[in-house]
């Protein structure tokens, strides 16, 4: 008895320390997945996580590095006076839908004629791709600097052009002109912009099978025929991705705009996010653009969201 | 005749619009160059010089030797530099760990990675600013070598997942049959073949910090510090803009952009269009 018991114990004790082997060299292989992917976390945990919790922290903070007398707990007084005391929330509300709405809308009509322009079959293709895509890789402020010097009132070649061909008579200050500011970041952000969805559609039109259009041509379908019912479906799923993605990417954008008007004339390009800038750099008003970006934050989830739902209940109902 | 009209056809849907395209993108740099050569007086002159009739350096000079384009270049190099290392390096590890194992959580880290895409980074620049305040990195590389890796982390680490997972594991599990460790596995047979891919990742990375302006505005204060997009920008905001300079000044951080560009966008339509695909 003593000694079957004796064995048995022996034997577990063998089956435990294999078994504890086994784990630990297990253990190595299954936690060096953990420990590729520890720094990517504590980055994004550190400098992106942490800061964003922060940025609701100080949303209920009177936190302003010019008055620091002043700082201390402010409880909702910031959400407040943001929602019943600020014209410029609301205007700026405003001028970033606009802006969001026109950017995205033409960028993907402009970078849809692209694609399909640079899909099709001729000399030095290649080549012609690439230069039509190069403003993707320019930057905000080059961009402004770029456009600034063709804007400009007195040595802009665009007064010249358009005075050369009669469209106006006389010279247009373009980004100081409260009727024409609007329309002249515009352009010079589709310049910047449109090399982003010609890129991803050229990319999907690639990806639709041939055999789909040489059935479109033997059931007799046209040109406009087959791009309705057999590319835009393909396109569908990229076009919905990149259309939130760029979406939240110009409403966030600040960069041209800071930089070719300031946010000016008179607030007349101000969005949100350059209004949070505007607050954070020039005023060191922390709390109170902390408190707007929080509502920024809450509209564009919001909208991601409702976006979201919208595009998976038309997929949906096609199946 | 069926000729005649199927030239017409081209002309209207290629030839055309592609002329219109082409002008339409070409032309701002075209004038951004014609603008940098021109003298002061060529500049400012009507009827407006579409091509330059004098030449001049002159704004070059003035620029990368007087207003600092020299020390602006050399901080915008080093900080790309440094963020294309780190940025490859720790995108490397993570597409590496998603394209070869099946781990716990791996699910929740990809939404992770896919939720820091919607992350606002204007959002960012108050708190950061405060974070690196007290960190004492103000006007300090480092802190933007910090940010720009956190954000550029997640879209090339899904890169270089595509990359990696484009290499075969069976080359690997050869290497380590025939005695490897895992590491020395990666290092001989999975990081020459991941080359391509390597640069492509550190192309993307270095335009993006190259560009990147907000923070870069936000977390400098010294003249000393500014990158390129910092300089050129309080150059745009002085009450008497010296326009030559500003063009010259533009040229000159447009080179470099543009020569990564020459090289990345063999990789863009596969690579950008790719990802954003899924």
């Amino acid at each position: 008895m003593q000694l079957q018991e004796k064995v048995k114990a022996l034997k577990n004790q063998v089956k435990r320390r294999q078994s504890s082997q086994q784990e630990n060299t297990f253990d190595y292989e299954k936690w060096l997945p953990y420990l590729f992917i520890s720094p990517a976390l504590v980055f994004i945990a550190g400098f992106l996580f942490y800061p964003l919790g922060n940025v609701f922290y100080y949303s209920l903070q009177n936190y302003n590095a010019n008055t620091p007398f002043y700082n201390g707990f402010a409880g909702l007084d910031n959400f407040v006076r943001i929602l019943t005391q600020d014209p410029q929330f609301y205007a700026s509300l405003w001028i970033s839908f606009k802006w969001v709405v026109s950017q995205v809308s033409l960028q993907v009509f402009f970078g849809m004629s692209i694609a399909l322009l640079l899909n099709q079959k001729f000399k030095f293709r290649t080549f012609f791709r690439a230069a039509a895509f190069t403003p993707w890789a320019i930057s905000g402020v080059l961009t402004s600097v770029m456009w600034s010097l063709m804007y400009n009132e007195h040595m802009g070649v665009v007064n010249d052009l358009l005075l050369k061909v009669g469209f106006i008579e006389q010279r247009q200050a373009w980004v100081a002109d409260l009727a024409t500011v609007f329309p002249a970041v515009v352009v010079a952000e589709l310049w910047r912009g449109i090399p982003f969805f010609a890129i991803t559609l050229l990319s999907a039109l690639q990806s639709i099978p041939e055999e789909l259009y040489e059935a479109a041509k033997v059931d007799g379908a046209g040109r406009i025929k087959t791009f309705l019912y057999v590319t835009l479906p393909q396109l569908k799923n990229t076009l919905i991705l990149t259309t939130l993605l760029r979406c939240v990417w110009e409403y966030n954008n600040v960069d041209l705009i800071f930089n070719l008007t300031g946010g000016g004339p008179a607030h007349h390009t101000t969005t949100l996010t350059m209004y949070v800038a505007e607050l954070a750099i020039r005023e060191n008003n922390f709390g109170y653009g902390s408190a707007i970006t929080v509502i920024s934050f809450a509209i564009l989830l919001v909208f991601v969201v409702t976006y979201l739902k919208i595009s998976r209940m038309e997929r949906g109902a096609e199946v | 005749m069926m000729k005649i009209s199927l030239q017409k056809e081209r002309f209207f849907t290629l030839y055309f619009p592609l002329l219109i395209t082409m002008t339409f993108i070409m032309f701002p740099f075209y004038w951004t160059v014609n603008t940098a050569l021109k003298n002061e007086g060529d500049i400012v002159k009507t009827p407006l010089e579409y091509i330059p009739s004098q030449i001049t350096f002159d704004n070059f000079i003035n620029a990368w030797n007087n207003i600092g384009f020299a020390l602006f270049f050399k901080n915008s190099l080093f900080l790309a530099g440094c963020t294309v290392i780190s940025v490859v390096f720790f995108a490397t590890l993570v597409g590496y760990a998603l394209s070869r194992y099946r781990f716990k959580g791996k699910k929740a880290f990809l939404l992770l990675l896919l939720c820091t895409q919607f992350v606002p980074g204007a959002m960012l620049i108050i708190p950061l600013f405060i974070i690196f305040k007290n960190l004492g990195l103000i006007s300090n590389p480092l802190s933007l070598i910090i940010a720009y890796t956190t954000f550029q982390i997640p879209f090339n680490s899904i890169l270089m997942n595509g990359f990696i997972s484009n290499v075969p594991v069976q080359l690997e599990e050869a290497a380590m049959v025939d005695g490897c460790s895992r590491l020395q596995a990666i290092r001989h047979v999975i990081f020459p073949l991941l080359l391509p891919g390597i640069v492509a990742t550190g192309v993307f990375t270095f335009i993006y910090a190259w560009n990147e302006f907000l923070f870069a505005f936000m977390l400098t204060n010294k003249a000393a510090n500014f990158t390129l997009s910092v300089g050129l920008s309080y150059m745009m905001g002085e009450f008497n803009i010296n326009y030559g300079a500003l063009a010259a000044g533009s040229v000159i951080a447009l080179v470099p952009a543009i020569i990564m560009f020459a090289y990345a966008q063999r990789y863009l339509v596969n690579g950008l269009g790719g990802a954003v695909k899924g």
